[in-house]
Parts: structure tokens; sequence; C-alpha cells
């Protein structure tokens, strides 16, 4: 790879890392507070798949010149973290967790078919590899969206308001790279446009099933910024309660 | 209202003065028995229970209270009100204890088999 194809790269792997580590991480802060013990053992065993899942990328950054993943994840000023705005907000009720938890997957399964014929092979292959999590992850959230938006009238205007809330922030997962064109024309990944076609497109059919409605598009004001280190005051407490423990001693053997 | 450090004591809404109240309906989800394949074409085996509020989302629990360890290809999940079972008091009905007939080992041949191969002369 040149070095521009690299650093285009590097910045695509960052992102999906970043959104990984962060939102498995506010997933995890509902071990033990979960509404029901079988879905709080869902909901936990998702999160440590979403935060292995970041580590396998960091591994592959790794590769490419970064730092080891342990330091990269928990050591970092949150002014150089790539996430989307979306996955540092606070859990909320479990409503916007599990809106937020629906948003998300949705994209990130996406996001993974699409990197799974990326030329970029380490990434393909872990594309491939992770299929099988990110299908339950989905199913999770699908039959939750589903029965909630249909029980009764509290559950489906929570789901409801959850949606409109998450709405802008989760539209600005699509943020644009400046390399996108590179990422494109080098078969990296096929870009955020095309995925948010396709992201678009099955929650659409998800959401009907679920009797909610997608906020019209004219009040559509997504929430750019994460992809560049513009973020909300939540990141930074996140990122220090995440690296505390591996802050005490950063060089200790786990 | 108790207010604890918990949120779970909050959430549960006890009163101050905390007197035994019965289960309202609903207050539990009902049970389903969860039933796990290791590999293709092994029998299912029964591993436990999930409390769900219906089929879809048993499975669903099932899925990662069981089959998140790995070990698993498959999984069922039945209401635990669809299970036939036999009562305890009828215990006695299951008694074979003396019945070697139904068993192989209750049919000694051996002896038998020994003894003509002696006389017959064979290995």
């Amino acid at each position: 790879m040149n070095e521009k194809t690299t650093i285009a790269t590097k910045e695509l792997l960052y992102k999906i890392a970043d959104d990984l580590l962060i939102i498995g991480h506010r997933n995890s802060e509902w071990t033990g507070l979960g509404p029901i013990l079988e879905e709080d053992i869902s909901f936990s065993s998702m999160a440590q798949d979403k935060i292995g899942q970041s580590m396998s990328v960091f591994q592959i950054l790794q590769q490419l010149g970064e730092g080891e993943p342990d330091t990269v994840a928990f050591n970092r000023a949150s002014e150089n973290f790539y996430n989307s705005q979306f996955v540092e907000l606070p859990n909320g009720e479990y409503d916007f967790s599990l809106m937020r938890h629906f948003l998300y997957d949705h994209a990130d399964q996406l996001r993974f078919e699409m990197l799974a014929k990326s030329s970029f092979e380490p990434i393909a292959k872990l594309a491939q590899k992770i299929k099988g999590e990110l299908k339950y992850h989905v199913y999770h959230a699908n039959i939750w969206v589903t029965k909630l938006g249909n029980a009764n009238e509290e559950s489906h205007s929570r789901m409801q308001n959850a949606l409109n809330e998450c709405w802008n922030f989760a539209l600005g997962m699509f943020e644009e790279s400046e390399f996108e064109n590179t990422l494109i024309n080098e078969k990296i990944f096929a870009g955020e446009n095309e995925l948010k076609k396709k992201w678009l497109e099955n929650i659409s059919l998800i959401l009907e099933k679920a009797s909610l409605k997608i906020p019209e598009e004219k009040n559509w004001k997504p929430f750019f910024g994460g992809r560049k280190h513009i973020h909300t005051e939540y990141l930074k407490p996140l990122v220090d309660e995440m690296g505390e423990v591996f802050s005490i001693d950063p060089g200790v053997e786990w | 209202m108790i207010k604890s450090l918990d949120p779970r004591v909050t959430r549960a809404q006890i009163e101050e003065n905390n007197t035994i109240t019965p289960l309202k309906d609903l207050d539990q989800w009902e049970t389903y028995e969860v039933f796990h394949q290791k590999k293709r074409g092994d029998q299912h085996m029964h591993v436990g229970i999930v409390h769900a509020p219906n089929p879809e989302m048993a499975l669903l629990f099932a899925k990662e209270q069981y089959g998140r360890r790995g070990m698993s290809v498959n999984i069922w999940v039945v209401g635990t009100r669809d299970v036939y079972t036999s009562d305890y008091d009828d215990t006695d009905m299951f008694d074979v204890s003396e019945k070697n007939y139904r068993e192989a080992g209750g049919y000694k041949v051996m002896e038998k088999i020994n003894k003509y191969k002696k006389a017959n002369k064979i290995k």
C-alpha cells in the first residue's frame, strides 16, 4: 500500500475500533443493572463481543505500525479518539440503550459485510470471522425493538421517543472521511454513503414491523464531528474511567 | 418506598414497613425448558430453564444463557407448561428390581457356551 492508502486505511480502522470499544464499554455499564436476568446476561455478553472485536481491529492497526492494543485502547487521551458522538452518549434508560443498540448494530453488521469484500485482507478476514456474532446482535435488537414497539402504549411511546432522540446522532455514524475516494478507488471500503443507504433500507423494514416512524427527512441534522476528534462532554469521563485500572501501572503484565 | 444506592432495590418499589406482599399477575415470566445439541446428529440434552414472555424471546435468551460458551450447534425451547410429567407418588410403577429377564445380563449363557466348545473341541 502506498502512504496515502495506509493513512486512509488506518483512519478507517481507528474509527471502527473506537466505535466498538466505546459502545462496548457503555453497554457493559448495564451489567448487573439490566431489567431481567437473562437480558442482563445477553447484553453483557454482546458488550464483551464488541470489546473483543475492537481488540482484533487494534491488532490489525498494530501490524500497520500503531501501538500495542492495550495501550492504544486504555492509555490514549480522549481528544485522540475517532468514535462517533452517538456511542459516547450516556446510557439513559433501557429504551435509549436498546434503540442505540438497534441502530448501531445494523450499521455495524452492514459495514462488516461490505468489508468482507475488501482488498485489504486482514479486515476482510476479520469480517468473515465475526459474522456469526453480528448476526446474533442484530437478531437480538430486532426482536426487542419489534416486541416493544408493538406491546402497549407505554412501550411504543418509549421506543418512538428513543428513536427520535437517537436519530440525528445515529446519522453522525456516517460522517465521511477526507479519504473516502481513496478507500473506494482502492476497493478497501465502498464508502459511508453506500453504507448509509443500505442501513436505511434494513432498519426501515424492522421499524415498520415495530410500528415505529423514522423522523421526516427534512428534519435530519446529523451530529458530525466524532471522526475528526470533536466530542461531547461525555467522552472524557468515560475514557478516564475505562483506562483507570490500566493507568495505575501501564507496564504491568496481565 | 425504600430508596437505596442500589438502583435495583429502588426500582423494586418496596414499602418502608416491608410486609410480605403476594406476587402480582405476570410478576414473573413463564419458564421454558432449554435443550441443546452439542454437535449435529447428537441428542438434544436438557440444560436448564429461561424465563420469557414468548417462545421467540425464550430462544433468544437461551442462546446466550446456555450457548455463549460454545459447545452448542442447536437449541430447542419448550414451554414448561407443555411438558407432561409423571408423579413422584407413582415411582413404584418404575420398580424393576425383580425383572432380570429384561436385561441381557440376566441370561447366563457363557458357561453353557464354554462347555459346548470344550465338548466339541472348538476353540
